[in-house]
């Protein structure tokens, strides 16, 4: 072993208060995650890169010698000219350039040993980083059953005498091997053997070495990302051009802060991008003239220096694809592949739309029972209570109760996406999607997009062309997610169904949910053919081998997508449930609450034919204690007992039906209280006051403030009719009460003064805008801070408009012809 | 003159030509898609596009659009 003076290796720079730090970098597919999570466990934490909303992930081993040491798994990439922000995250983590995250100590490469070729590309590359350097061999015993043997010894010295080990990360294999050399890259810390550029290349990269530091007074940067510069044909994303700070600085140079630009201004002297291009040409002219062309040079050199290295070091390149070309012939069949990408779908739909509301039942008792609990906390200060129960409690509940359609979904998208069937299911899509500027890429955040919005934007991330992403993010809210299927039930079942029976009430529904994509693909033929103008979108995608899914990652993705989604109904929804309760809640004065009370004792009085005193005793008399009291005389038996019979909760109640008659006159007038104070409150007014805006589709007062109040989440749009109608704010979409309060709502005002409100062209309409609203305030801020804001903006303005008009035309037409 | 894109399906060939600036002849390259290197068009999409190709077993999926201009020199029959 060679001593620690040797060219090879550099000292560390690791200070001693914090763990060091592993990147994990290889091809996508190469078992980077499968590997990640082994090692891991469940030590893993997540969040973001700084700037950039590219997911982060890393968690903790602990190494014998060293202690503990961070792990972190970068997205696969095939090589470091970045195309997409997530492979742009890679080279910049890698060179220290991320605010807050430190250059790494050292890296692992994970390489797929059915592909050595390819995966070994991408780890000559990284070579030129100048790191120290680990590499495991993954998937090594499928190629030993083909035959194929790997010589790691060998190997280990032909790449410069870096650790090298061979894994099994799906059967768990090795990984104390892998623990080892990563131990021995952090202490030994040394360097993978570079390729031997020709001339032509080292005079090249001269040039521009020279050049930027002629023209910056500063340090050039490492001969890693002067070869981006150099080969890369890329020449939007040149903030590879911003040096990198005098390095060692610790916290990550301030270059991170710029990106997309070419210049050097946190770096002394400016490198204007004119500069830049120059030297760039110049250079490339350099590489020319040896004989190459530039753009390919990389290419080429790489793969024959990587040749020489594998001569001897493992025998033939053994085919491993048999079994999925059988697959293949039969997923991507002419007619049967599009018959089982339906057939998949349909599963998926159903495991979503069939499965979820069991938990979902869970979810929403759990969340009543949270308000029932803090209820009584709170009774002394009623709006304290409101806040606490109705505000926080009931706004939070109504998201989480999306949880297990996202954790079916994202079980289903993790299935699809670590078996290899999703790049299939791209390909079979993709002609769907280049026809309006988009590829098959734009089919995952789609899919997703069908549970929520937020997961479904975040994964347009993969997707190289910044305003193809932004538009692919533009279209995902269009696709139905489960905050509309509320509005749907409730419309379906309330009108649709018993006056177009139930195939009537299917076909609407499926109409819905098709709605949004017959919207969405024309709206990304206008957005990238006649507005952005895209190029036509490149389509290079690997079609994996078939693996069969580790169970442990696809439970770790669950668990990620769940808690992010959890992390954003805790603070983004909540707060801005917050804010409309309080629109709805203030200011809540006692004269409204007075005169609703006056009004509805007369009209009570008026009911039973006496006197409005002699009504008021009764409403007061109408309490539960009494029934049970009254009961309890009745039948002999004890309160006990009869609360015992209430709570009984098998379908048919006749003792809680009994008790709702009873109590009915009690809590008819607190309910038309709260609906006073609704109709009183800043949002209630706002509504009135915007209400002539929603007139030509027909709906009343009451709708639009649902439609104002379902601002930050479609599916309040049901809890708030449910209080504007006096039933109370705990009406859900299955409530026989709303349906019926809905059916007999009629007009107190205007033209069509005692006429009903809801018509079947107005509960269509309904259907129809919210299939197409913006009403989601978590998607708007996940399209601001992927895509800016002014992105957010037309998103809001496109969708209400075209909501306002689907809503208008139903109606119109509706009223007009039926 | 042959390209990718004409090429029929199951028909194997040489890569012969590509303009190595434009980004997906870049990422054919980071695949080791070569001058030089043995090619299968393995299948088109059901609805004709894009196509999936073999080389150097791997799968990987380009349209036609760009597979016309990438030029190969096809295996006797």
């Amino acid at each position: 072993m060679p001593d620690n003076v040797s060219a090879g290796l550099v000292p560390s720079p690791t200070p001693a208060r914090r763990a060091p730090l592993v990147a994990i970098v290889g091809n996508p597919n190469a078992g980077k995650t499968t590997l990640f999570n082994a090692l891991t466990g469940l030590r893993q934490r997540t969040g973001n890169y700084p700037g950039v909303t590219v997911f982060k992930k890393s968690g903790f081993i602990e190494l014998p010698s060293i202690g503990r040491v961070e792990m972190l798994d970068l997205p696969g990439l095939y090589s470091l000219a970045a195309s997409s922000p997530d492979e742009q995250v890679v080279m910049d983590a890698l060179e220290g350039r991320l605010a807050g995250l430190p250059r790494p100590d050292a890296i692992l490469c994970v390489v797929d040993s059915t592909n050595l070729l390819r995966n070994l590309f991408l780890a000559s590359q990284v070579a030129e980083l100048g790191l120290p350097v680990a590499m495991a061999l993954n998937q090594t015993d499928v190629v030993r059953r083909r035959g194929m043997e790997i010589d790691i010894a060998k190997m280990s010295s032909r790449l410069g005498g870096i650790p090298v080990a061979a894994v099994s990360a799906w059967k768990r294999e090795g990984l104390e091997a892998v623990r080892g050399i990563v131990g021995t890259a952090l202490t030994e810390r040394r360097l993978m053997r570079r390729i031997a550029w020709r001339p032509c290349v080292s005079e090249a990269l001269d040039i521009l070495r020279t050049g930027i530091e002629k023209e910056t007074g500063r340090p050039s940067p490492d001969d890693a990302t002067l070869q981006r510069l150099l080969f890369d044909s890329n020449t939007v994303r040149t903030n590879f051009a911003v040096p990198p700070c005098a390095t060692g600085t610790g916290d990550g140079p301030p270059g991170a802060e710029s990106p997309g630009q070419c210049d050097g201004r946190a770096h002394g002297r400016g490198l204007s991008p004119e500069v830049c291009d120059r030297l760039r040409r110049a250079a490339r002219e350099r590489v020319r003239h040896g004989g190459l062309n530039p753009f390919a040079a990389e290419a080429v050199l790489h793969y024959e220096h990587i040749s020489v290295v594998l001569d001897g070091v493992a025998t033939e390149n053994v085919s491993t694809r048999e079994r999925t070309r059988m697959l293949d012939s039969l997923l991507l069949h002419r007619a049967a592949g599009p018959a089982i990408f339906l057939l998949l779908m349909a599963v998926v739909f159903a495991g979503v739309f069939w499965v979820a509301p069991i938990p979902q039942g869970w979810i929403e008792s759990l969340f009543e029972w949270l308000g029932a609990l803090a209820g009584p906390f709170f009774k002394e200060f009623p709006m304290l209570q409101s806040l606490v129960v109705d505000g926080a409690i009931a706004g939070v509940g109504a998201f989480a109760v999306f949880l297990p359609q996202i954790l079916i979904l994202f079980f289903f998208i993790a299935l699809l996406e670590d078996s290899g069937y999703m790049a299939r299911a791209a390909f079979l899509m993709d002609r769907l999607f280049s026809w309006c500027g988009l590829n098959g890429r734009a089919f995952m955040p789609m899919l997703s997009g069908y549970a929520c919005g937020v997961p479904g934007i975040l994964a347009t991330r993969t997707i190289e062309d910044p305003k193809a992403r932004a538009a692919t993010a533009f279209l995902v809210p269009f696709m139905s997610c489960s905050a509309r299927l509320p509005v749907y039930t409730l419309m379906v079942s309330a009108f649709i169904v018993p006056s177009l029976g139930k195939a009537g009430g299917v076909l609407s529904m499926m109409a819905m949910y098709l709605l949004g994509v017959v919207v969405a693909l024309p709206t990304a033929f206008l957005l990238t053919r006649v507005f952005l103008r895209t190029p036509p979108q490149p389509f290079v995608l690997e079609l994996p081998r078939y693996q069969l899914p580790a169970l442990r990652d696809i439970l770790v993705r669950m668990w990620d997508s769940a808690s992010e989604f959890l992390k954003r109904a805790a603070t983004v929804i909540f707060s801005i449930v917050v804010i409309v309760w309080a629109l709805l809640y203030f200011p809540h004065s006692e004269e409204v609450a007075q005169s609703a009370r006056t009004a509805y004792i007369a009209r009570h009085a008026n009911g039973i034919g006496k006197g409005a005193a002699e009504a008021e005793d009764l409403i007061k008399a109408a309490t539960r204690e009494n029934f049970v009291a009254a009961r309890a005389r009745d039948t002999g038996k004890s309160a006990m007992e009869i609360e015992a019979e209430i709570a009984e909760n098998d379908g048919e109640n006749p003792v809680a039906e009994a008790l709702a008659a009873f109590t009915a006159p009690a809590s008819g007038l607190e309910n038309a209280i709260a609906a006073a104070h609704v109709e009183n409150s800043y949002l209630g007014r706002f509504g009135k006051f915007v209400q002539p805006l929603f007139a030509p589709a027909g709906y009343d007062w009451r709708i639009t403030v649902g439609i104002l109040a379902s601002f930050p989440a479609r599916e309040a749009i049901v809890a708030t009719l449910g209080t504007t109608h006096s039933l109370g704010g705990g009406a859900d979409a299955g409530s026989e009460d709303l349906r019926e309060a809905l059916r007999k709502a009629v007009w107190t005002e205007g033209a069509r003064l005692g006429k009903p409100v809801y018509t079947l062209p107005v509960a269509f309409g309904l259907m129809a805008f919210f299939a197409l609203c913006s009403q989601c305030g978590a998607t708007l801020a996940v399209i601001r801070k992927e895509s800016g804001l002014r992105w957010a903006i037309a998103s809001f303005l496109y969708m209400t408009t075209l909501a306002w008009l689907a809503a208008t035309a139903c109606f119109q037409v509706g009223t007009r012809f039926f | 003159m042959t390209t990718l894109a004409t090429l029929k399906t199951g028909q194997t060939g040489r890569l012969t030509r590509l303009d190595a600036q434009r980004p997906v002849e870049q990422r054919l390259l980071a695949f080791g898609f070569l001058p030089g290197t043995r090619v299968r068009l393995a299948r088109s999409a059901p609805l004709g596009d894009p196509l999936e190709i073999e080389f150097q077993n791997q799968s990987v999926t380009i349209r036609r659009s760009e597979a016309a201009t990438i030029e190969i020199e096809p295996d006797a029959a």
